[in-house]
């Protein structure tokens, strides 16, 4: 079945409103990768088997929907009673029956299994009530965990499509971008470079053909967000894909993912199907003489593929390797075609500002970052999990409001933005607001969206080390300072943390990391140095104590502390004296315990399980 | 034609050259180790980066490797500014770190001043600095036998599975390019041995020398139109068969002449 014309677009969402509404109760899982490891398709499997035994008036089994990451991922896995919004946390298949019969046979709750709020203590029934979510503003997010993430026809329930049916029939290509410029939109990807711009740019182009890509290639440590939008709502990026090919007169698309994304994979796929199936793909879209196709790409999950040009290569089949971009791939792209490539986070926006109008888009957010950002909020913090806030949000608002506050009230250390190439923002710049240029100027960046929250006991050289490691396994090797330079800087950082460094090797830090910077060949390379710039910048102290001191004040780095007992508070419990694997620790019960400092390969093990603080870090 | 200012004199450039060339036909010296005039430019090396601003820049300079930056009207381009020099000695020394024991390396670092890396020597290094010439030249060549593998600090160069390579034809032309000769090759008796892939050699008719292989001159017959019988003597023993032709005539006519 095709849709042929924007009337028919209205009847098929009215048909698909009625299909909703003869059943009002519906059940959504989230199956989100957070929930999903935590075993949400056992739930959906019990629902479904319970359900149909069941056969309870007046619910269809249809109403039982699988839908993407809803965002609290620590709570997880969630479900949701619709229309209530009833708000059910860390349910286990035992718990399903209950539910059933509780709150979808009859209207009532399940109290045990609602969110309790940490500063209150009192539970809360629907989600919507919950700080982490009535404080969030969801455009890119927008359907995640409220439709089936397998279902065109929930997306068209959402006003899906409807955006596109307007560029298509009332608007010109030019008036698209112009819209786009309008709304101030600017890359998600991390770049924050002008969407309208880049559209204009293409579309001006006098190569042919163009190209449109999306670029689903997320592979920063701790970021999901990307991920959870092409699983959970996947029609949201074909609209804005397709959009995009109108403006920039493309007919051929391609999404880049990575294959460690099976699910997003497949939900991509199973999109580009039915959205071909209902004629927003393919020959003709909605009647117009418009046509465009999609390909999925899958990536082999190399970092540097996440860069344009290097990107751009693997889709063409050939080694992800970054060319030098003299010529900007908008001009010179994907098969040295002009190439219009955004990130997911970036397409979901556009249906909206389409609909809504760029000016209204513009509303939110800062003058110069318009809109919102999603982020993956994660770390020391107390809920985990995926949000979205508009741009100038401060860091504050974000960790304590929303993020509700540093796990086991320790004290906030710095977080960590911008993924592998962004850097750490201590507590003095907690009140920043959060845009592309304030991240920047503040010795960080935006990057993808990640954002890892720390406390005391995170030791920054031992964070520089750790995404320094993974830089140099993750550099492509193609040029000199970042192959060469990035795996130097980290011995160097080894070197701070085992206490062998010199004052001068910290200056020798700085000079090499400035010339990884002027001489990189890709953004990814000019960025590396980072970890190690961003933290030196603002905690210089910290390294200093390392290399002066023999002393890591986080007590984290192992060539540098020692677990000691308190004997005062030891009572003996031998609590440590099995869990050490290096038989380290002798003591007879009732007595205080020694740990024998030579044996000892300080794992912290003891330390982890004392439950009388008596192990202390020095 | 394109006016450009390289170290504060004018030169002139064809539209779509590219700086590096200009460059050094201004008799002015920067090394590049991955650049080869056979293949497209790369930008691995980074040791041809060069400033360049413009006046309506208002001081703003960039930095750009100089084999891949097409010439630009009112270019102003420093070859050996000191952040430039500075970096070519950063790269130079991260070089040696990595190839302690190649002699090309150790020269470039003897001329910049360096005769010991600061930094520290990599384990087991060998002597290629992955400027991918060899891989890029075997794809120029139409034989794409050989590539990049891994990525990161491990990466390097291999045949595919690193087993004998079936697409290598034993040409050479990775080993005799490679700027700090670390391809190793044999030629012993009637074979050559590349990249673990043993070849026949052709062994001229007349003078008994060894030629290039079977495999090679099979492709060269195909490719180009040369009849294989052409391969079964050496190129010294043509141009030799050739002479003798040409002397052959000028005695020939020297005779109608007198």
């Amino acid at each position: 079945m095709r849709v042929q014309t924007p009337q028919d677009l209205q009847n098929l969402r009215r048909q698909c409103l009625a299909e909703q509404e003869k059943f009002p109760k519906r059940v959504l899982v989230c199956c989100g990768p957070g929930c999903l490891a935590n075993g949400a398709a056992k739930i959906v499997e019990e629902f479904r088997r319970l359900l149909k035994k069941k056969r309870i008036k007046d619910f269809s089994v249809k109403a039982l929907k699988e839908t993407g990451c809803h965002g609290l991922c620590q709570q997880g896995p969630l479900v949701v009673i619709e229309p209530r919004g009833i708000f059910y946390t860390k349910v286990k298949v035992k718990h399903v029956e209950e539910i059933i019969e509780r709150s979808i046979r009859n209207d009532e709750i399940v109290t045990d299994l609602l969110y309790t709020d940490p500063k209150t203590n009192r539970t809360i029934e629907s989600y919507a009530d919950i700080d982490f979510y009535s404080r969030q503003h969801r455009i890119a997010l927008r359907n995640l965990g409220k439709i089936s993430q397998y279902s065109i026809r929930d997306y068209i329930t959402r006003d899906g499509y409807q955006a596109l049916a307007k560029a298509l029939t009332i608007m010109t290509p030019d008036q698209v971008i112009e819209e786009v410029t309008t709304s101030g939109l600017r890359g998600r990807g991390g770049a924050g470079f002008s969407t309208g711009r880049k559209w204009a740019t293409c579309r001006k182009a006098e190569e042919q053909p163009h190209y449109v890509i999306c670029n689903g290639d997320e592979g920063d440590p701790g970021a999901f967000m990307d991920r959870a939008i092409m699983e959970g709502d996947p029609h949201s990026v074909l609209e804005g894909m397709i959009i995009c090919a109108f403006a920039v007169g493309s007919q051929d698309g391609y999404i880049y993912v990575r294959e460690e994304y099976p699910l997003a994979v497949q939900n991509l796929q199973l999109a580009v199907d039915q959205a071909n199936e209902y004629g927003f793909l393919g020959e003709n879209i909605l009647g117009t003489n418009f046509s465009f196709n999609i390909k999925i790409s899958r990536g082999g999950g190399a970092f540097v593929c996440g860069e344009s040009s290097a990107l751009m290569k693997s889709v063409a089949g050939q080694v992800g390797e970054p060319r030098a971009k003299y010529v900007r791939s908008v001009l010179k792209g994907l098969f040295d075609k002009p190439t219009v490539l955004n990130n997911v986070e970036s397409f979901a926006n556009v249906p909206v500002v389409i609909s809504e109008g760029g000016k209204q888009f513009a509303t939110v957010g800062t003058s110069k970052s318009t809109g919102t950002k999603a982020f993956s909020l994660v770390g020391k913090v107390c809920n985990t999990g995926l949000i979205e806030v508009p741009m100038g949000t401060t860091l504050r608002e974000i960790i304590y409001d929303i993020g509700g506050g540093i796990h086991n009230d320790r004290p906030f250390k710095a977080v960590q933005t911008g993924g592998p190439s962004g850097g750490c923002l201590p507590e003095s710049k907690l009140d920043l607001p959060v845009d592309f240029d304030t991240l920047t100027e503040a010795g960080s960046m935006m990057g993808s969206g990640g954002m890892i929250v720390l406390d005391d006991h995170t030791c920054v050289v031992d964070l520089a080390k750790y995404f320094l490691s993974f830089l140099v396994e993750e550099s492509c090797g193609k040029c000199i300072p970042c192959r060469e330079g990035l795996y130097q800087l980290h011995r160097l950082a080894v070197n701070i943390s085992e206490g062998t460094a010199t004052e001068e090797d910290l200056e020798k830090m700085e000079k090499l990391s400035e010339m990884i910077v002027i001489g990189s060949l890709c953004g990814l390379g000019k960025s590396g140095p980072n970890p190690f710039l961003s933290t030196i910048r603002y905690f210089r102290d910290e390294y200093l104590a390392h290399i002066r001191d023999k002393h890591c004040p986080a007590g984290v780095c192992r060539e540098l502390i020692r677990y000691e007992v308190i004997p005062e508070k030891c009572d003996g419990c031998m609590a440590c004296i099995s869990t050490c694997v290096v038989e380290a620790i002798t003591g007879k019960k009732g007595e205080p315990h020694i740990i024998d400092q030579d044996k000892c390969d300080k794992c912290g093990a003891c330390y982890a399980v004392c439950n009388r603080d008596a192990i202390k870090v020095i | 034609m394109v006016h450009l200012i390289i170290n504060g004199k004018v030169a002139q450039a064809e539209e779509g050259e590219m700086l590096l060339t200009v460059i050094r036909r201004q008799g002015i010296e920067i090394p590049a180790l991955c650049h080869h005039e056979a293949v497209e430019p790369f930008g691995a090396c980074r040791l041809c980066t060069v400033e360049i601003t413009k006046e309506e820049w208002n001081g703003w300079k960039n930095h750009v490797t100089s084999c891949l930056y097409p010439v630009e009207s009112n270019l102003i381009v420093n070859t050996h500014s000191p952040t430039v020099i500075e970096l070519r000695k950063t790269l130079i020394d991260l070089l040696l770190a990595r190839c302690p024991n190649s002699l090309k390396i150790r020269q470039l670092a003897e001329e910049y001043g360096i005769t010991k890396t600061s930094y520290e020597e990599i384990p087991d290094a060998d002597n290629c600095i992955l400027c991918g010439l060899c891989t890029r030249i075997c794809d120029q060549m139409g034989f794409d036998a050989i590539s990049t593998v891994d990525r990161g600090h491990g990466k390097r160069v291999a045949p595919p599975f690193d087993e004998a390579p079936p697409d290598c034809v034993g040409c050479l032309a990775c080993a005799l390019n490679c700027p700090t000769n670390v391809i190793e090759f044999t030629d012993e008796g009637n074979y050559r041995t590349i990249w673990k892939k043993q070849f026949e050699l052709i062994t001229c008719a007349k003078c008994g020398k060894k030629t290039i292989t079977k495999e090679f001159a099979e492709v060269l017959s195909e490719s180009r139109n040369i009849p294989m019988s052409y391969f079964e003597i050496c190129d010294e023993c043509h141009r030799k068969e050739l002479a003798q032709a040409m002397g052959g005539i000028c005695s020939w006519s020297r005779e109608a002449v007198s």
